[in-house]
C-alpha cells in the first residue's frame, strides 16, 4: 500500500494529464458518432434507394472491420491519399467514426420503435414529413434509444485506449510509458484501469441517467 | 362533400374495397357499420390519406382527393396537392395518437402553429376553447399518461377540430375505451352533431348511438356497402338478409 501511494504521487499528474486527453477524445468522438448516427440512422429509413444504400454500405464498413485498422487507416494511409490530420484529430475521428455507425443502429431501431399512430395522427394534422420527424416521432425515439446510447458511450470511451497506438498522449500512452520505464506493469495498468472504469461509472452512467429522468419528465411520466 | 366513385383497395391478393360508392353530403353524419374486415376502417384511413388508393376517385368538395387534373387526365396527385387536400379532413383514432410528450394544450397547439401559422396566443386561445368545450379544461397543463382513456380520447377529438376541418371522422372512438367512460367521449360527439356545422363519417360498433345521432346508416359487407339507410330504417327494419344477421348478432351481445 505504502508502495501505491508513492507510485501514485510521482506519477498521478501524468494519469491526470492522459485523462484528460481521454475525455477530450471521448468528447468529441462522442459528438460526432451521434451526429453520424443520426444522420445514417435517419438515411437508412430514406424511401430514396440509393439514400439507404450509401448509409447501409458506411454501417458495414466502419462496423464489419476493426476499430484499430480505421484508426491506422485514417493515420497512415489517408496521407497518401493527401489527406493528413493531426493525430489528435485523426484519434477522435476514427473512434467517431467507427461507433457512429452502431449508433445509426440505435437511432433507426429507435425511430422504428415509435408506434406507427403517432406518425398517422401527424399525418391527419396535415404536419410535414420534417414537422413529423423533428416534432413527433424523434422526441418520442429520444427516449427510446438513451439508454443502448448509455452502453455505445461507455464503448467508446474505452475505445478511446486506441489511440494511444498513433501517439496521442491520453491515459493509456501514459500508462505504457509508466510501465516501460518503471517495469511497474500491475500499478500502471491498474490505475489506469480504475481510472477508466471511474469515468464510465461516475460520469457516463450518471450523465445518462440523468437524461432519462429528464426525457421521462418531459413525457409526464413521472 | 365526399364522394367515393367505384373505389377499390386492395392488400395483396385481398380486395378491402370493392368498386364502392359512396355519397356524402354537406354537414350529413354518416355511421358505417358492419362485421370486422368489411372494410369500414378502410373508408375513413383513405379519406385521410393514410392508404393509397388502388382504383376509382375520391373527391372532397367536389375535387379529387389523391389525384389531379392534368389535361382531361386523372394523375397521381403531388404532395402540394395532399396537403392542400388533407387540411379539409379531420380524424379521431381509436386509440387517440396522442403526442404523449406534449400536454393536452400542446397537443391541440401543434398543428395549428405549425401548419396553419396561427400565432401562439391565437393557437392558445382556440385550444383552450376547445378543451373546455370537451369539458377537460382543468386538465390542459396534463400530459396524457395522466389522463383516462376518455380524457384523452376528448382531447384527441379537440386536437382534430382546432385544425377546423368540414369532414371529422371517427374510427372506432369507444373501441378502445371503458365502458364507464364511452358516454362522455359520446356526449361530446353527440354535441358537434347537434350543431349541424360538420360532415361527420363514424366508423362505430355503439348500434344505439348511430341511431339516435346519425343521418344515414350504412351496412358494409365484403368491402361494399350491402345497405343503407335512415336509422329507423335500417335497425327498424332492415331489408337485407345480412343485415338482419350482423344486427340479430350484435344487439344480443350488447
Amino acid at each position: 500500500m505504502q508502495h501505491y501511494l508513492a507510485f501514485l504521487s510521482e506519477y498521478g499528474p501524468r494519469f491526470f494529464e492522459g485523462a484528460i486527453v481521454t475525455a477530450q477524445q471521448t468528447v468529441l468522438a462522442a459528438v460526432l458518432a451521434i451526429s453520424i448516427a443520426l444522420i445514417m440512422g435517419l438515411m437508412r429509413l430514406s424511401d430514396q434507394f440509393f439514400v439507404r444504400w450509401a448509409a447501409t454500405g458506411y454501417i458495414e464498413v466502419f462496423r464489419g472491420t476493426s476499430l484499430l485498422v480505421q484508426l491506422f487507416w485514417i493515420f497512415f494511409v489517408l496521407p497518401l491519399l493527401g489527406i493528413t490530420l493531426e493525430k489528435f484529430t485523426a484519434g477522435f475521428i476514427a473512434v467517431g467514426m467507427n461507433l457512429g455507425a452502431y449508433g445509426a443502429e440505435v437511432v433507426r431501431g429507435a425511430i422504428l420503435s415509435v408506434p406507427r399512430g403517432q406518425y398517422e395522427a401527424a399525418l391527419a394534422l396535415n404536419m410535414s414529413p420534417t414537422q413529423r420527424m423533428v416534432r413527433i416521432i424523434l422526441p418520442q425515439a429520444f427516449l427510446a434509444m438513451l439508454p443502448p446510447w448509455g452502453n455505445l458511450l461507455i464503448e467508446l470511451l474505452k475505445g478511446t485506449a486506441l489511440v494511444a497506438l498513433i501517439s496521442v498522449t491520453d491515459l493509456m500512452f501514459h500508462a505504457k510509458q509508466i510501465n516501460g520505464s518503471t517495469f511497474l506493469s500491475a500499478e500502471a495498468f491498474g490505475t489506469a484501469l480504475i481510472i477508466y472504469y471511474l469515468m464510465a461509472r461516475l460520469v457516463i452512467s450518471p450523465a445518462m441517467r440523468a437524461m432519462e429522468d429528464f426525457m421521462a419528465r418531459k413525457m409526464g411520466r413521472t | 362533400m365526399v364522394r367515393f366513385a367505384n373505389v377499390t383497395k386492395r392488400y395483396g391478393p385481398l380486395t378491402v374495397l370493392d368498386a364502392l360508392n359512396l355519397d356524402v353530403n354537406q354537414n350529413e353524419i354518416v355511421s358505417i357499420i358492419g362485421p370486422s374486415g368489411s372494410g369500414k376502417t378502410t373508408v375513413l384511413r383513405m379519406l385521410m390519406t393514410l392508404e393509397e388508393i388502388d382504383d376509382g376517385v375520391i373527391y372532397v368538395d367536389g375535387t379529387p382527393l389523391t389525384h389531379m387534373e392534368r389535361g382531361d387526365e386523372l394523375v397521381r396527385a403531388n404532395n402540394a396537392h395532399l396537403r392542400q387536400m388533407r387540411s379539409n379532413v379531420g380524424m379521431v383514432f381509436q386509440h387517440f395518437n396522442l403526442f404523449p410528450h406534449m400536454t393536452a394544450l400542446q397537443n391541440c397547439m401543434e398543428a395549428p402553429v405549425r401548419v396553419l401559422r396561427l400565432s401562439k396566443e391565437e393557437a392558445r386561445h382556440r385550444a383552450s376553447e376547445l378543451l373546455e368545450m370537451v369539458g377537460l379544461a382543468d386538465k390542459i397543463d396534463q400530459h396524457p399518461s395522466r389522463l383516462s382513456g376518455g380524457q384523452q380520447q376528448r382531447v384527441a377529438i379537440a386536437r382534430a377540430l382546432a385544425m377546423r376541418p368540414k369532414v371529422m371522422l371517427f374510427d372506432e372512438v369507444t373501441s378502445a375505451l371503458d365502458p364507464e367512460v364511452i358516454g362522455e367521449v359520446l356526449n361530446v360527439i353527440r354535441q358537434l352533431a347537434g350543431e349541424h356545422s360538420l360532415t361527420m363519417l363514424m366508423v362505430t360498433h355503439q348500434m344505439g348511438f348511430a341511431r339516435e345521432i346519425s343521418d344515414r346508416v350504412c351496412f358494409f359487407y365484403a368491402g361494399n356497402i350491402a345497405e343503407q339507410g335512415s336509422p329507423d330504417q335500417l335497425f327498424g327494419n332492415p331489408e337485407n338478409e345480412r343485415t338482419r344477421q350482423f344486427l340479430s348478432a350484435v344487439l344480443d351481445a350488447g
